[in-house]
């Protein structure tokens, strides 16, 4: 699988061969799991494992909660209190799968930003970093309508509001969104089918996570240097490389333990910190609750939304030109999907022939600000749409597109990087020495 | 080249041949199965028999007194039906409509945009009934009835929306706040002396 120089698979007793001449699996697994890792990887290539396990939690728990749910306006929110009273256990199994998608999200952003700054979406990696972005679209969309299961007023106003932002669509929109909601508003066929793809979205995750291990596998892992690993023999492919069992699924796994120590924390002592008091309320088609907030995952895409209002110069000059047909809200939506575009392009629009943020010295300014930024934007999304936070929730928002517009395109002309290790085994030794180095 | 010796490609062929219109008409068979096939699942998802068949409720209004309003279900959006009292009709008809944000009066029973006068919004000429759409047009919230910045004596008439603060005034229309529209007037019409009929 991999293009890096490695031992393969033999089959050595009379059943393994029998198996491999029929079906080479054990091969399959071994080259994926005996795959030469770089074995200067930090800690932060540790969440890839983490968003694994949150895939795997969130699919037992979603299967086991779905065993108790009704998805019926008239029965949906009263069966969720029965999970969380009458049903064995149900209380911990509903926390788990509630904070497992905060959990995922947070292991989802420390993942891009971990990309983003290592340049690990840079030739060859491209399709590794799109099929990423697809999953965290995916990811979203099963978030989102996860969240309105409940039936409780958050659910029922959020996917009011979000839905409409379809709607905001010039010319399809009203008809996309009622055909979304199968009604005029949001009702009983929104709630059934949002059951129904909740469930089948994250079996699509799962493929598509095979094919982004699948893709990253064959390109190798990128690494804290951005230098590739040596394949012009074993012998150096392996002076760069350590195996992923059992050294990196031992290193992973610790990591996993200390993570899952705050989590189970958070089910078991503080099980609603992320969550709204609203949502306990069942949902009324008449009474909006006063303050709208999508969970704290959207809040940075929710400020770019609400930060194009009509006032903005891009936006009257976009209704200028197009003669009204994208106003504020339809700009917004734009901006919002935009913001995603622009990373899911990130491999195209980073110019720079040096692919870590390490030895990019102007670079490493732009992308702290980048995650300054998001949680800037993170907390704008949570105030109420008027001033100052709007003309935050803007300039976090026009840094945003410019990050990945202006800025990324130009510093790789304008940067002078600094020299890079030749080998990784180089930056190995030097930052561990070559005593501590693993026996083989 | 001679024909036969490459059987994909009839680049070199200018005119059509036997296989070329094969590959055509089972691709184009293939495209149209394939569009009708998957047009009943998109379809499916459109509004249901049932759910269309609730465009259409009558109210019965017999008990709603003047200066009062009730809200009832229509099509999963609330319906706002005010029964307004002679103060309101006199003060929202001193309105000049140069002043409104949205100078259009969004009533489904007339045809083409006309003015936002109070006269165009109300179901009946001498403007009594005021029934309208209680989604604010901003992000779809519920204003809040005899509140704003809009109301007779600060309390009588109006309605607030609590999400981002639009303020819509005695005849539903947006005067304040980030909402881009007056409240939508629906279709709607007396059946007999005190029932509405909505759609």
């Amino acid at each position: 699988m991999s293009g890096i120089p490695h031992d393969h698979y033999e089959p050595t007793t009379k059943g393994q061969k029998w198996l491999h001449r029929r079906l080479p699996i054990a091969g399959l697994l071994y080259d994926t799991i005996m795959i030469p890792t770089p074995k200067n990887l930090n800690w932060m290539w540790i969440w890839g494992i983490v968003l694994t396990f949150c895939l795997v939690l969130q699919i037992v728990t979603g299967i086991v909660l779905a065993m108790h749910y009704t998805p019926h306006v008239d029965e949906a929110f009263a069966s969720v209190e029965h999970i969380m009273r009458n049903v064995n256990g149900g209380h911990m199994i509903r926390y788990l799968h509630m904070n497992g998608a905060s959990l995922f999200f947070l292991a989802v952003y420390i993942h891009i930003f971990r990309g983003l700054y290592y340049g690990s979406y840079k030739a060859p990696r491209e399709i590794t970093w799109i099929i990423g972005m697809l999953i965290y679209l995916l990811m979203m969309g099963t978030a989102f309508m996860g969240y309105v299961l409940p039936w409780g007023q958050m659910s029922f106003w959020g996917a009011t509001v979000i839905t409409g932002l379809f709607g905001a669509i010039p010319f399809i929109g009203e008809a996309l969104q009622t055909w979304l909601l199968g009604g005029p508003a949001v009702d009983n066929a929104t709630l059934n089918r949002f059951f129904s793809l909740h469930y089948l979205l994250p079996f699509i995750i799962a493929a598509l996570v095979a094919i982004h291990i699948w893709a990253f596998h064959t390109t190798g892992n990128n690494n804290p240097t951005g230098v590739e690993v040596r394949r012009t023999s074993k012998a150096e492919a392996e002076k760069d490389t350590v195996p992923f069992w059992p050294y990196f699924v031992i290193k992973d796994l610790f990591a996993l333990a200390v993570i899952m120590v705050i989590f189970f924390a958070i089910v078991g002592f503080m099980p609603n910190y992320l969550g709204h008091p609203d949502n306990y309320i069942e949902a009324n088609p008449l009474v909006t609750p006063s303050h709208i907030v999508p969970e704290w995952y959207f809040l940075p895409f929710y400020a770019i939304l609400r930060a194009f209002t009509a006032d903005v110069w891009v936006v009257m000059a976009a209704s200028w030109i197009t003669g009204g047909i994208i106003n504020a809200k339809f700009f917004g939506v734009l901006a919002m999907f935009g913001s995603i575009i622009v990373m899911l392009l990130a491999p195209w629009l980073d110019t720079s022939e040096v692919r870590s943020g390490r030895y990019r010295p102007m670079f490493k300014w732009w992308f702290w600000l980048l995650v300054i930024d998001f949680v800037v934007l993170m907390w704008a999304g949570a105030m109420p749409a008027e001033p100052p936070y709007s003309t935050i929730s803007l300039i976090g928002a026009s840094y945003w597109f410019a990050y990945f517009l202006v800025i990324l395109p130009l510093l790789g002309v304008i940067e002078k990087p600094q020299p890079q290790p030749q080998t990784i085994e180089e930056d190995f030794d030097a930052h561990v020495g070559k005593a501590q180095a693993p026996a083989e | 080249m001679q024909n036969g010796e490459n059987l994909v490609s009839h680049a070199e062929d200018h005119e059509g041949t036997r296989r070329d219109f094969l590959y055509y008409a089972t691709a184009g068979a293939g495209a149209v199965t394939a569009g009708a096939a998957i047009w009943p699942l998109i379809d499916q998802m459109n509004p249901s028999a049932d759910v269309q068949a609730l465009s259409s409720i009558r109210v019965d209004v017999a008990g709603v007194e003047p200066g009062t309003q009730i809200t009832v279900k229509w099509l999963g959006k609330p319906v706002f039906i005010r029964r307004r009292t002679d103060e309101e009709i006199e003060a929202s008809r001193g309105v000049e409509v140069s002043a409104l944000p949205d100078g259009i009066a969004r009533n489904d029973n007339i045809d083409g945009q006309v003015p936002a006068t109070d006269e165009n919004r109300t179901l009946d000429e001498g403007g009594e009934w005021l029934v309208q759409m209680g989604v604010c047009t901003h992000l779809g919230c519920v204003p809040i009835g005899n509140a704003g910045d809009y109301t007779l004596d600060g309390n009588v008439g109006g309605w607030f929306c609590p999400c981002h603060g639009s303020h819509y005034d005695l005849a539903g229309r947006i005067r304040k706040g980030p909402a881009p529209e007056n409240l939508p007037v629906p279709v709607a019409a007396f059946v007999d002396e005190s029932t509405i009929k909505l759609g």
